[in-house]
């Protein structure tokens, strides 16, 4: 593995957000555009229901500020959401102009509205007086800091317990520099601070606090703390310098690239990097490998191209970054010399039949080992659960998440819960854990009003 | 191709497209420029009284993105010597003999001044005149241009100073300024006219800065009325054409009349042909986009013709003058409603909304062949617009918003009703308009209002 493999202005480049932004004649002519639909089939697209047709009438008046208080009235994570949204599969998708010409970029249009906001520094929301009601956030994500924001607004005391140094879960750590710079996020979290919301980071529940503190001290709590690691492939070799899993290596890129150019050059990268998995999450680890210079990157998933997870248009990007796919291969060990990676050993797969979820798994073929050589291995084969967590909560769980009720109630009468950590079935998004925020803050807000009446 | 070229009062032109008198007919290196790229002809810009402009002159309007949907001005009549113009308008014409050269002038109300320039403009080869009665600013307040064009008496006595001196046609160029455009176009032709010419532009703010609220545009912080032009006007000015084209006296002499306002295309072109234009003047598109829109001006308008089997421009001139009516002439039992092809429809609603709100309530949201009730409606699942015919009065509203091209269709359907117009109605029965009896009215011949 090398450093500065790429110039720093290459590197510059590379890590650009993806997409522009919008000029303000881009975003007033794209707005324009915008039909104006009476129950517009974009607004039941989006999981937060924002209405879209409202925001952007309200850009192409030049009524920006409105255009992103409409927004984040629906959704606390507009500014992410605007990034991160598989807007394909979302409101561009139900646009109704996308059957005749092309729909209206809603997500950039987003982006305008709510970057316009926080570069302007203005603050719309004035927060009901304060009710002397406390409520305990578990992690600082889409979920936690939309339920934290929303209950602020209605005059709790909310509070966020972040284990991480830095507040934002996923949208901070986990979204590559290229869809959403670490600042987006951050500001973000300044906004929802603004709302009068503590976050409190470094401290993790179970170590530094425990979860009877939080039942003792405070009239609610809502656990919303995502999900942990990539597990271990439990293959031999996966000790070796050169192994790592592909949420850290995103992490280190987003907090390098806040850090400066030099600081990103300064991260070490294979020549060959083979990535394990193939969800929208190996597709960024594989994304940033090539983009800091590194000369070829496999992907190894051990089922076919019809059977991967990651979004279509991730993997139509991927594949003009110049990735490569070695699909029905599954990896069985790590090789190495001298401590470092020097391959990895994989057999080829068949495909089996459907099993009960529609999907196709695979079978090793006896006999068709082969080696890769490369000398760094990035794992990205899902993520661990906090088991250990839910259950210091007492929390009933379903196929390892937290189970709850249509209200996010869970098993624990004083905890709500949502965001990843409930998603056992959908798409787990931004847009989702958002909603759940959401829709939990008004759960905890008419549970804790009815055990006042009674 | 079909025969573009025109006869305009004994001017011939190779096509029906001049430039009207205004900054791009400022030169001769402007007009000879325009003549290369295939212009008809060119109303030189106005001559006349020593004036001295300002800056800045032009403000626009920019309506969803699009810019200069119209343009006003504060600009005055040329502001060069008046023996520069002369002498170039010379050299012009003589380089370009089959191409319609004409100078607009506007001096004071004084007959001598008028022979005076007159003469001057004559001695230049020029085809014609054109008088300047329009400009709404800058010299109407001088006693020229639209304080002439507005007062008839005026506009005729000046027109029958001019048309005296002049042995080259007199065209007399009419402001829109006024409530009744044939009022000022009748005392043009009593006073000698050989023909006619409009719309001038029309008075208009064009906007106040939102930031520092100035109008726009701002002069040295002040602002006033200009000169409204573009493709904004157009409605206005095929509607004045229509009136005058209409007169009398201009189908009984066939007074050929030059039409603008507005024309940016070939199909704008076609239309104010169609309303009685014979030439047709062309300013804010060609300063918005240069010289070479002639080339689609001419190309489609020739193209559309051949598509229509005709084989010359002349022929469709007034074509549709004779279809211009009046509302008491209308056949009330005409009726037509509007069918929504679902196939077509894409479910933005806006069909729904307009009629709704904005109509008769005559369009329902089914889904499954059910009603349901938009308000609570969720647009998960694609409801379908169906028009209740029997409430549809015909008013065109929802195939007007309807982004889909021929999704919705006004389809003329059996009133059930015999034939009748306003003015034959209350002709043979005057108690109609008496509540009361047009009750009784509506009744018997089957009308209701949902």
């Amino acid at each position: 593995m090398e450093t500065s493999r790429l110039p720093l202005e290459q590197l510059e480049q590379k890590f650009t957000e993806i997409k522009p932004p919008m000029s303000r004649r881009e975003a007033s002519i794209e707005a324009t555009r915008c039909l104006y639909c009476y129950d517009a089939p974009c607004i039941a697209a989006c999981p937060t229901s924002i209405d879209v047709p409202t925001f952007i009438k309200k850009i192409a008046t030049e009524n920006v500020t409105g255009a992103a208080v409409t927004i984040l009235e629906a959704n606390l994570m507009g500014a992410t959401c605007s990034r991160v949204c598989p807007v394909e599969e979302l409101c561009e998708g139900a646009c109704v102009l996308g059957s005749d010409h092309k729909p209206i970029e809603i997500g950039r249009l987003q982006r305008y509205a709510t970057d316009h906001l926080y570069q302007k520094g203005i603050m719309p929301f004035v927060p009901a007086p304060a009710n002397g009601k406390r409520v305990a956030i578990v992690g600082a994500g889409p979920a936690g800091l939309t339920c934290a924001g929303e209950l602020a607004k209605l005059g709790y005391e909310a509070t966020v317990f972040e284990k991480s140094q830095l507040p934002g879960g996923l949208s901070t750590y986990g979204i590559v520099v290229m869809r959403e710079p670490i600042q987006v996020s951050l500001d973000e979290v300044d906004f929802i601070r603004q709302l009068g919301v503590e976050v409190r980071t470094g401290v993790e529940i179970g170590s530094d606090l425990q979860p009877d503190d939080l039942l003792r001290d405070y009239d609610a709590v809502f656990v919303a703390a995502g999900m942990g690691h990539v597990p271990d492939l439990d293959i031999p070799g996966e000790d070796l310098t050169g192994v790592t899993e592909a949420l850290s290596f995103i992490a280190e890129t987003k907090l390098a690239e806040r850090d400066g150019l030099e600081r990103l050059a300064s991260i070490p990268i294979g020549r060959t990097v083979v990535v394990i998995g193939a969800g929208n999450t190996a597709i960024d680890a594989a994304t940033i490998a090539k983009r800091l210079g590194s000369e070829r990157v496999v992907i190894v998933y051990r089922r076919g191209e019809r059977e991967m997870p990651a979004y279509e248009f991730e993997y139509a990007f991927i594949k003009n970054e110049g990735v490569e796919f070695r699909f029905l291969s599954q990896p069985i060990e790590i090789l190495g010399e001298k401590g470092n990676v020097t391959g990895i050993r994989c057999v080829a797969m068949e495909l089996t039949e459907a099993g009960h979820d529609g999907r196709r798994a695979s079978r090793p073929l006896p006999g068709s080992e082969f080696v890769l050589p490369c000398d760094q291995v990035i794992k990205a084969i899902g993520q661990e659960k906090h088991l250990a967590l839910y259950r210091s909560f007492g929390l009933e769980l379903e196929r390892g998440y937290v189970k709850v009720d249509e209200q996010f109630h869970t098993t624990n009468p004083k905890v709500f819960a949502g965001g990843d950590c409930i998603r056992h079935t959908g798409e787990a998004m931004t847009v989702t854990a958002t909603e759940d925020g959401k829709r939990a803050a008004k759960s905890i807000h008419s549970w804790l009003e009815n055990a006042d009446a009674e | 191709m079909a025969d573009l070229r025109i006869d305009f009062a004994g001017i011939r032109s190779p096509n029906p497209f001049w430039l009207a008198s205004a900054p791009p007919t400022n030169s001769a290196y402007q007009v000879n420029k325009a003549f290369e790229q295939g212009w008809g002809g060119a109303v030189w810009k106005t001559i006349g009284a020593p004036v001295l402009n300002v800056s800045s002159r032009y403000g626009g309007f920019e309506y969803n993105g699009e810019k200069l949907v119209a343009i006003n001005n504060v600009e005055l009549i040329s502001d060069r010597p008046l023996d520069t113009n002369l002498k170039e308008i010379r050299e012009v014409k003589s380089l370009w003999p089959d191409r319609a050269v004409i100078v607009s002038a506007m001096v004071e109300s004084d007959p001598k001044a008028w022979k005076d320039i007159i003469s001057q403009i004559e001695d230049t080869g020029a085809d014609a005149i054109e008088l300047n009665y329009g400009c709404p600013h800058g010299m109407s307040e001088r006693g020229m241009g639209s304080a002439v064009g507005q007062v008839p008496e005026y506009c005729s006595m000046i027109t029958s100073w001019a048309a005296e001196a002049a042995s080259i046609p007199v065209i007399v160029k009419l402001t829109p300024n006024v409530t009744d455009i044939t009022k000022p176009a009748e005392a043009a032709l009593s006073g000698g006219a050989d023909a006619l010419s409009l719309i001038n532009t029309i008075n208009s703010i064009i906007g106040v800065d939102l930031d520092d609220f100035h109008l726009k545009p701002n002069v040295g912080g002040k602002g006033s009325h200009g000169g409204y032009a573009g493709p904004a006007v157009k409605p206005i000015a095929l509607h004045m054409l229509s009136s005058v084209a209409g007169l009398e006296g201009v189908q009984r002499d066939g007074i050929p009349i030059s039409g603008m306002g507005g024309i940016q295309t070939w199909r704008d072109a076609a239309e104010f042909l169609l309303l009685g234009a014979t030439s047709l003047q062309v300013c804010t598109a060609v300063m918005h986009y240069g010289f070479r829109l002639i080339d689609d001006l001419c190309d489609g308008l020739s193209n559309w013709l051949d598509e229509k089997g005709i084989t010359s421009v002349e022929e469709i001139i007034g074509a549709s003058v004779p279809r211009i009516s009046s509302f008491g002439d209308f056949d009330l039992s005409y009726k037509t409603v509007a069918r929504i092809d679902p196939e077509l429809c894409i479910h933005c609603n806006l069909c729904y909304i307009a009629c709704d709100e904005g109509a008769h309530q005559c369009i329902d949201l089914m889904v499954d062949g059910e009603k349901i009730d938009p308000s609570s409606y969720q647009g998960a699942t694609k409801a379908i617009p169906v028009v209740r015919e029997d409430d549809c009065v015909g008013c065109n509203l929802c195939s007007l918003v309807c982004p889909v091209d021929s999704c919705i269709s006004m389809v003329e359907v059996d009133s059930g009703r015999k034939a009748v117009t306003w003015n034959e109605l209350t002709r043979k029965r005057p108690g109609v308009l008496d509540w009361d009896e047009m009750k009784r009215y509506r009744e018997e011949v089957g009308i209701k209002i949902h």
